[in-house]
């Protein structure tokens, strides 16, 4: 009967184990950002991209107005191809597109605006990547979108498309 | 003379005192950066990494123990930025508390059974 017991538990102990581990097998262990969090704009200084001004973050987002903050690079394949939908985005009035230059080379990054046109109202540069780590990103492109609290309401990893241009038109509607 | 050798010392102190605060930093900052995963290139850590993420990373690291950051502020300035996941070492709380004292348990269980075991013997 003793043994009968000690069986019984260790195949439920077992069981569970297994079922643990199994579980465990469907978890991707690919990191994967969390995009639906919403967190406060970071303060920060950053060199102006027409200009050698440091200009702080205070002074860009200002209070009820809605903006989107897009990580891009020259050297960024996608970058080129999200751009003619933030060129199209910038036309709309409700929401200002600020840019940020991410470890670029200022003259490549020149020409990259040159050639496919400025949709950015602001452009600051981010030379070492370390202003993009205080906005939680982990490479480019990356976007954010900023509600007229000062919050990252969105996240969206990767180059933009016209679903995401849908999504972000009817939250700033 | 006596004035030369004594400006010397306290510049040599003085030099060696900074060199042995460098050397601390240094340590610090591998530490932590050996603690926190690169989260674009798999398996691998921050410190271990060479891609614009990680060197990103390990470039704020260092501005903040310069600035005299404390290595748990450090951490926790990164989970707020990227999340739990960033850290390899996981935090107590409610949804670790299994990963934490399970081994802790059957530690506890297995003693006494070979405790059982050796006192039948």
């Amino acid at each position: 009967m003793k043994n009968k017991i000690r069986l019984f538990f260790l195949v439920i102990f077992l069981s569970f184990c297994f079922i643990i581990f199994l579980k465990g097998l469907d978890n991707s262990n690919i990191y994967t950002p969390r995009i639906s969090e919403q967190k406060k704009l970071p303060i920060f200084q950053a060199k102006s991209f027409n200009s050698d001004i440091y200009i702080k973050s205070e002074k860009i987002f200002e209070k009820n107005s809605f903006y989107i903050v897009n990580i891009w690079a020259s050297w960024c394949i996608p970058c080129r191809r999200e751009h003619p939908l933030l060129m199209k985005l910038s036309k709309n009035k409700s929401v200002k597109l600020i840019g940020l230059n991410y470890k670029d080379n200022i003259n490549n990054a020149k020409k990259f605006i040159n050639e496919l046109g400025n949709p950015y109202f602001q452009i600051l540069i981010d030379k070492y990547g370390t202003l993009a780590v205080e906005f939680g990103a982990y490479g480019v492109p990356e976007t954010f979108l900023i509600n007229q609290d000062k919050i990252i309401v969105k996240k969206f990893v990767g180059p933009i498309n016209q679903q995401i241009i849908d999504e972000i038109k009817l939250i700033i509607k | 003379m006596k004035i030369i050798k004594i400006i010397l010392i306290i510049f040599l102190s003085l030099y060696f005192s900074q060199l042995k605060s460098d050397e601390k930093n240094n340590e610090l900052e591998n530490k932590i950066l050996k603690n926190i995963r690169c989260l674009i290139c798999q398996g691998q850590s921050v410190y271990d990494s060479e891609s614009d993420f990680a060197s990103s990373i390990k470039l704020v690291v260092n501005k903040k123990i310069n600035d005299g950051i404390q290595e748990e502020q450090i951490y926790d300035f990164l989970k707020k930025k990227y999340g739990v996941w960033i850290v390899y070492e996981p935090e107590l709380n409610k949804n670790t508390y299994i990963l934490w004292f399970l081994p802790l348990l059957l530690f506890c269980v297995g003693g006494a059974i070979i405790y059982k075991k050796i006192k039948k013997i």
